[in-house]
């Protein structure tokens, strides 16, 4: 599914190395958690892969199904099947919400010739979606995001992932600013998606998100590499003794 | 004493070979003293302050440049609102081509009808708005326009006129240099919407002066028209009454040269006014200069003005505002809001903003912001992120800027009328 080998990327308008070489192979209908201290790499290896300017890849590359991601413009990628969940979800006044997520979920059926959605068939299958994630309906009248809480912006990025049916997932930081209630559903909403086939790469900095989401894989990455891998137990032990010791370890 | 000299030989080499219009006693005595004050003011020039981010050569030389026509089978803006049509063919009302000049709680007149007698209501306004609209600030081209415009309508509104009227300007062939001069009267009470579209001429000289008595309700939407080479200067002159609402806006995309001048008095206490416009240019398809110059006045208690400016600039089109708010010492409780913000889509176009407030007031609340920026370019990622293709993101992000203006908008029907022009030329302009 998705191949990342030696990636290696730094800022584009100054001299800073942030991605030293990043291995990672991802399989159909596998999950894996990334952890890792702030200013790893963690957000900046999921915004290279979706497409985000202002970074320059200096060496390797990533492939999701053998086709080069790097080489495609953000939208290509995403109708290749790669979605991103933001960290910060962007508000964008003046663009509804619903026309939004139409205007997307159309998009990307016109870029893989798939016949695009009629406005009854699109309407219902929103309602449906967003009442299994408790977004009612006036979230979806009003602008992208604008005003939404933290848990409703978390939510709305789901929504816009069960929408677009990807293959690949990325959840960068996706229980950031939830409560205990907002990440149970969030979860629910992820683990819906879960078909053996979709893979998943969950961003967090806390064992409780996994706890929900359940990993088939956990990577520590620090200082722009995967230092580490292993099973769930990994991220409990990250839980419990921090990343002093893994640290350590390696060096 | 040189600059005003020169200004005033000016006036002479614009209007030594026109005599004035022949009409009535009141129409005459108008239009000597405008030409009076014209000619002691002189034409604008370049070096006055007030057209200093707008050259008005174009507007104040003899002879009009030629403008092409614009070929287009697109059906004209506000045709599915059910409208009274007055049709200006070249600047010139055509009462053949127009629709009967007869509704409930209006009576519709051409101006050259009305000019023609000895006495008539219009009298007290025509010009005399245009003459109190002058002080601080000098706009020579209003008075060229009363002293010499024979064109136009007088509208007299005295309830709730069941539809708008429509002022539809066409062109039928090129030289035109028109000059079109309204007075619209709203008594006590009444409540009218004025609608007008279309380029007019190769270039056209427009006033609309408009009088809303107390309680008074007045909605005023105009498209400027597409014609690439036009040229345009408009002035709207208002005089609020007590708990009088006006609300104008402007849609100008394509054209040479705009400039739109607003001046609005609140008299009477508790009114409302409301000026905004959406301004979309490509210089790609020629030059592009649209501005904006608004002076309102607030002298009466509590009452509330807004102005809402919204200008898209490409391809190195230039847009200009230069918006006042003027408290007298005795507007207690004004509430003034103003608004200007251009989005450049590229490093070639420019927004020049000149936001004003000059407050002699204590108690008033008065705000202004004027933005000018490039696509938020986080916002372009996340659209595009979510498989939606570059181009169509931008095309988003545009028509969602222009939007707050547009929100101005009272009536949903015009409203939509307005956005579907603007989906148009952003698709047009799609690069």
């Amino acid at each position: 599914m998705l191949s990342i080998k030696n990636l290696q990327v730094k800022l584009e308008d100054e001299d800073k190395q942030i991605l030293k070489g990043v291995d990672l192979e991802i399989g159909p209908g596998e999950v894996h958690a990334i952890m890792g201290p702030n200013g790893s790499g963690k957000s900046t290896m999921s915004y290279v892969l979706s497409g985000k300017g202002g970074y320059e890849v200096t060496a390797g590359e990533a492939t999701l199904d053998g086709m080069d991601l790097l080489d495609m413009e953000p939208d290509a990628r995403a109708a290749a099947g790669l979605f991103l969940a933001f960290q910060y979800p962007v508000e964008i006044p003046g663009v509804g919400n619903m026309t939004f997520l139409r205007t997307a979920v159309n998009s990307q059926r016109k870029a893989r010739g798939e016949e695009e959605l009629s406005a009854a068939d699109f309407l219902k299958l929103v309602r449906a979606k967003a009442k299994s994630l408790k977004i009612d309906a006036e979230m979806l009248k009003r602008p992208v995001n604008v005003g939404f809480s933290g848990g409703e912006k978390k939510r709305n990025e789901i929504l816009q992932m069960a929408m677009l049916e990807p293959k690949m997932c990325i959840l960068d930081e996706t229980d950031s600013g939830l409560d205990v209630d907002a990440m149970k559903l969030v979860s629910e909403g992820v683990n819906a998606l879960r078909d053996g086939k979709r893979s998943f790469l969950v961003i967090t900095h806390y064992q409780r998100l996994l706890d929900h989401i359940k990993p088939d894989v956990v990577h520590i990455m620090a200082n722009g590499r995967m230092i580490k891998s292993g099973g769930p137990e990994l991220a409990l032990e990250v839980e419990h003794n921090g990343y002093a010791d893994i640290l350590a370890e390696v060096v | 004493m040189k600059a005003l000299t020169a200004k005033i030989q000016a006036v002479e080499a614009r209007v030594s070979d026109v005599d004035l219009p022949a009409g009535g006693k009141w129409v005459t005595e108008a239009r000597k003293s405008a030409m009076a004050r014209l000619r002691a003011m002189g034409l604008p020039a370049r070096r006055d302050e007030y057209w200093k981010f707008t050259r008005p050569e174009e507007l104040t030389k003899a002879d009009a440049t030629e403008a092409a026509l614009l070929e287009t089978d697109e059906k004209p803006v506000f045709c599915d609102i059910d409208r009274l049509r007055l049709v200006f063919v070249d600047g010139v009302l055509d009462t053949d081509i127009s629709d009967a000049m007869a509704m409930d709680h209006i009576e519709i007149e051409p101006l050259a009808e009305a000019a023609a007698k000895d006495i008539h209501w219009v009298k007290d306004l025509y010009g005399a708005l245009e003459t109190s609209g002058q002080t601080p600030v000098e706009r020579p081209l209003a008075a060229l326009n009363t002293a010499l415009a024979v064109q136009g309508v007088v509208l007299r509104v005295t309830g709730k006129v069941p539809r708008p009227v429509c002022l539809h300007y066409v062109r039928d062939k090129i030289g035109a240099d028109a000059m079109v001069h309204h007075v619209v009267k709203v008594e006590d009470g009444a409540d009218f919407t004025l609608l007008e579209n279309g380029p007019a001429a190769d270039r056209i000289n427009k006033v609309l002066e408009v009088d809303v008595a107390d309680g008074g309700a007045f909605h005023h939407i105009r498209t400027q028209g597409r014609d690439h080479e036009r040229r345009a200067v408009s002035h709207i002159f208002a005089r609020l009454g007590k708990e009088s609402s006006f609300k104008s806006f402007t849609l100008t995309v394509n054209g040479a040269l705009t400039r739109n001048e607003c001046v609005i008095e609140m008299l009477g206490d508790d009114a409302h006014a409301t000026i905004s416009g959406a301004c979309a240019g490509d210089g790609a398809s020629g030059p592009f200069h649209q501005d904006d110059t608004v002076f309102i006045t607030h002298d009466a208690v509590n009452c509330e003005s807004r102005q809402v400016f919204k200008k898209v600039l490409r391809n190195g089109a230039t847009g200009v505002f230069q918006g006042k708010i003027l408290v007298k010492a005795d507007a207690q409780k004004t509430d003034g809001y103003q608004i200007s913000q251009g989005l450049l889509l590229d490093e070639n176009s420019q927004f020049l903003a000149k936001p004003e407030l000059e407050i002699y007031a204590d108690d008033v609340a008065c705000s202004h912001g004027s933005t000018v920026g490039a696509i938020d370019e986080t916002a372009l990622f996340y659209l595009t992120s979510r498989g939606i293709p570059h181009n169509q993101a931008q095309d988003m992000l545009v028509l969602a800027f222009l939007a707050q203006a547009l929100e101005e908008i009272e009536s949903v029907d015009i409203r939509e009328d307005i956005l579907n022009r603007l989906e148009a030329w952003v698709e047009r302009h799609r690069r």
